[in-house]
């Protein structure tokens, strides 16, 4: 299929048939980061913009490192180092980018739908690297490359989503994209952070570790924001592990080939226990090193890129 | 102009007089006349209203003029033009002004310039506590002696139980309503959008009713043991209709109001983030929308208001949780509301236009809203099937926040006359 969208918003309005040309592009690069040249020059000449106005190591690195691996040159913005702290507008940020000449902007925002926001002022495009509690496509798309590494398909897996579904962008963009690929998904964890309504986005609600582990191909851990709850949703850390928490003993109740992912960063000692996150079951770091295939291939794609180009300079 | 004046072979539709038949108006000195005698009408000026709806000037109890301090976004005179393009002749303004409305003089301000700059009558609200911060009582009584006509926190709802039981107290020995905007903080703290299916996918804060529900509930039970008139402003939630029924049955000296934005809207209207849609409280969903138009069927709600917020494009154009609430309400107010009240919901226009006429007059007791004899001659003339587009032509707001921004509705003001003067005809301002 030929890949028509300028921006990357979310996963929400990509059919199947986009997330999967996603995959075969990043599965190119993928490749191309094997070899002992890993550059590319598909994006040389390019300009990208990482405006990210709210905290970010591993989403800004992969971006970065995506970025150059295309050749395209890359500035990042920081909150902190940002006119924001001015009072100067997103929309006037962003103008102002674009009259710099950025060929594409790369936005991390504490503000559910900002990318579109952004996405509908600019020309350039505009790709979503997380907007408040909405969408953090990228993270999907590189969590379900992850899981398909693993398995042929997604078609009838079961995904389990563990922990703070009701503040996650991570949850919602999974939530979508595992769907849509045919996986059978289970949100889990406290009904303050796991309420009943995420069942009309198709999903399982479920309170119970037990169950919610039981039959799972895969569990997706996800970090407490404590930036994001007010105190209120669950009466302690240590309340939350004892609940919630995966430890050895409980990693029994999964079945053996099952994975273990998060997207980082960890609260060791919270929401999964030391030993466990850095055993053989947990794909964590692959989930990290696919971010950069992945979001090379976003960046690739969104820029105009076309699939028979790529695989002409892969081979 | 003439002093004079007959509006001929209009549907002249007055409810609280049970009056709906085609026939003249006549207006002599500012007010409403029986008749006039045969000389009166040869030097009357004649309009013609053939196939419209003539009624009392249209009654609006909440609307936001900004002013003072916040006259960027609109003014006494301009939020005046935007009531007269929608035809009412009457508004309440609410008093979250900058200062805040809790002191006499700045009472005085506005009388003097709505006195000055206005088309429509406007009368003001005073705060329930010094700068509407829910701590201590504003001066109520000098409130009332400079002439507000109902008593409001509009926007911050007094959160302290000892101090709207007191502020209920104290405002009966005046007479005066108490206007509340029904949100509990605790539950809505930064929240930006119906608590919902469209919370959870949009990953937006979510305001559950219940924070309103539970207010509503709180005033009633206030309202019985103080025996004070609560007006409950824009209800949005199923439970707030349904506890309003409850209080009724009970007598309890309870009202409310809902707003045409409300009646028509839900909050699958944000699902591209529209900050045009975004207003406090919240668009609910379908189920409480059919109950807010079902309440009004059967009186449990008693009024419809605007809630007019103007917010200016550069404050609204912005990331979703940034933007302000509120949307205009003025102009569109009347064809909205007989959309979808008369045109969905089956509900005869005579009570649509009792709800925007002599009900909300009632209910802070201005003299406006009839058609009685000796009445000021205060009138719209609307056409129910007219259609009209929202756009910069439309619009006598300083701000341009409509969720119908483009849209065509039907249900359009012909003319607006202010005691007897005519301030809006042919889509202008002619005050």
């Amino acid at each position: 299929m030929e890949w028509t969208r300028k921006d990357l918003i979310g996963i929400e309005p990509l059919s199947r048939e986009e997330i999967e040309a996603i995959f075969t592009v990043a599965s190119g690069f993928k490749r191309i980061l094997g070899r002992s040249v890993k550059k590319v020059p598909a994006l040389r000449g390019k300009t990208i913009v990482n405006l990210f106005l709210e905290p970010s190591t591993r989403t800004k690195l992969a971006f970065e490192m995506a970025a150059s691996r295309l050749s395209a040159d890359v500035i990042t913005v920081n909150a902190d180092a940002s006119s924001f702290v001015k009072g100067e507008t997103l929309k006037d940020t962003a103008r102002n980018i674009c009259a710099l000449n950025a060929d594409m902007i790369v936005l991390r925002h504490s503000a559910p739908g900002s990318a579109k926001y952004l996405s509908e002022i600019v020309d350039v495009p505009v790709i979503n690297a997380g907007d408040g509690s909405h969408e953090h496509p990228t993270q999907a798309l590189l969590d379900n490359f992850t899981m398909l590494e693993h398995f042929d398909s997604l078609e009838g897996k079961k995904v389990t989503i563990l922990g703070d579904i009701l503040f996650s962008r991570v949850a919602r963009s999974n939530i979508f994209s595992l769907t849509k690929l045919g996986a059978e998904v289970t949100v889990a964890g406290p009904a303050t952070l796991v309420p009943k309504t995420f069942e009309s986005m198709g999903v399982k609600v479920v309170h119970d570790l037990k169950t919610a582990l039981a039959d799972a191909d895969v569990v997706m851990l996800l970090r407490i924001q404590h930036e994001r709850q007010s105190s209120t949703h669950f009466p302690s850390l240590g309340e939350y592990t004892s609940m919630f928490g995966i430890n050895k003993a409980r990693a029994k109740w999964l079945k053996p080939e099952a994975l273990i992912m998060h997207p980082g960063p960890i609260n060791r000692g919270v929401e999964i226990d030391s030993e466990l996150a850095d055993s053989d079951r947990s794909v964590i770091l692959e989930q990290v090193t696919n971010g950069i295939a992945t979001r090379m291939a976003v960046l690739y794609l969104c820029t105009g890129g076309s699939m028979s180009a790529l695989e002409n300079s892969a081979e | 102009m003439s002093s004079l004046r007959i509006i001929t072979n209009g549907r002249i539709i007055d409810p609280k007089n049970d009056r709906d038949e085609v026939a003249d108006l006549y207006i002599k000195d500012g007010k409403i006349a029986e008749s006039l005698s045969d000389e009166e009408i040869q030097n009357a000026e004649t309009t013609n209203a053939k196939g419209l709806v003539v009624c009392p000037g249209l009654v609006d109890v909440h609307v936001h003029l900004r002013e003072p301090g916040q006259t960027h976004k609109e003014t006494i005179q301009t939020g005046s033009w935007a009531a007269a393009a929608g035809g009412f002749t009457t508004i309440v303004c609410m008093p979250n002004t900058n200062p805040a409305a809790d002191t006499a003089g700045t009472i005085q301000y506005i009388n003097d310039a709505a006195q000055r700059d206005a088309v429509v009558h406007v009368y003001p609200t005073g705060c329930i506590t010094q700068g509407r911060l829910g701590e201590k009582l504003a001066p109520i009584g000098s409130l009332k002696k400079a002439g507000v006509v109902a008593i409001t926190d509009d926007g911050d709802c007094v959160q302290n139980n000892e101090i709207m039981r007191r502020a209920l107290e104290y405002c009966k020995m005046f007479d005066l309503p108490i206007m509340d905007h029904c949100q509990d903080m605790s539950l809505t703290e930064n929240a930006v959008i119906n608590e919902g299916e469209w919370s959870i996918r949009l990953g937006l804060k979510g305001w559950p009713a219940a924070a309103e529900d539970i207010i509503v509930a709180r005033n009633a039970l206030l309202s019985e043991l103080t025996g004070a008139h609560v007006h409950m402003q824009h209800i949005s939630s199923a439970g707030a209709v349904e506890v309003m029924r409850r209080a009724k049955l009970r007598n309890v000296n309870v009202t409310a109001e809902a707003t045409p934005h409300h009646l028509a809207l839900t909050d699958a209207c944000i699902k591209d983030y529209d900050t045009n849609c975004k207003m406090n409280p919240p668009l609910r969903t379908e189920a409480d929308r059919q109950a807010l138009i079902e309440g009004l069927r059967d009186g449990t709600l008693d009024i419809l208001a605007t809630d007019h917020a103007p917010h200016t494009n550069y404050e609204k154009d912005k990331e979703f949780d940034y933007a302000p609430f509120g949307i205009l309400g003025s102009e569109t107010c009347f064809a909205v509301s007989q959309q979808i009240l008369c045109g969905e919901a089956g509900i005869p226009l005579n009570d649509v236009i009792a709800w925007l006429t002599y009900k909300p007059a009632e209910l802070v007791k201005l003299p406006a809203g009839t058609l009685t004899p000796g009445a000021p001659a205060d009138v719209a003339i609307l056409d129910p099937e007219g259609t009209w587009t929202v756009n910069e032509e439309t619009i006598f707001s300083k701000s341009q926040n409509s969720p119908w921004w483009g849209d065509e509705l039907t249900g359009k003001t012909v003319a607006t006359i202010v005691a007897g003067k005519t301030v809006f005809e042919n889509g202008q301002i002619v005050g």
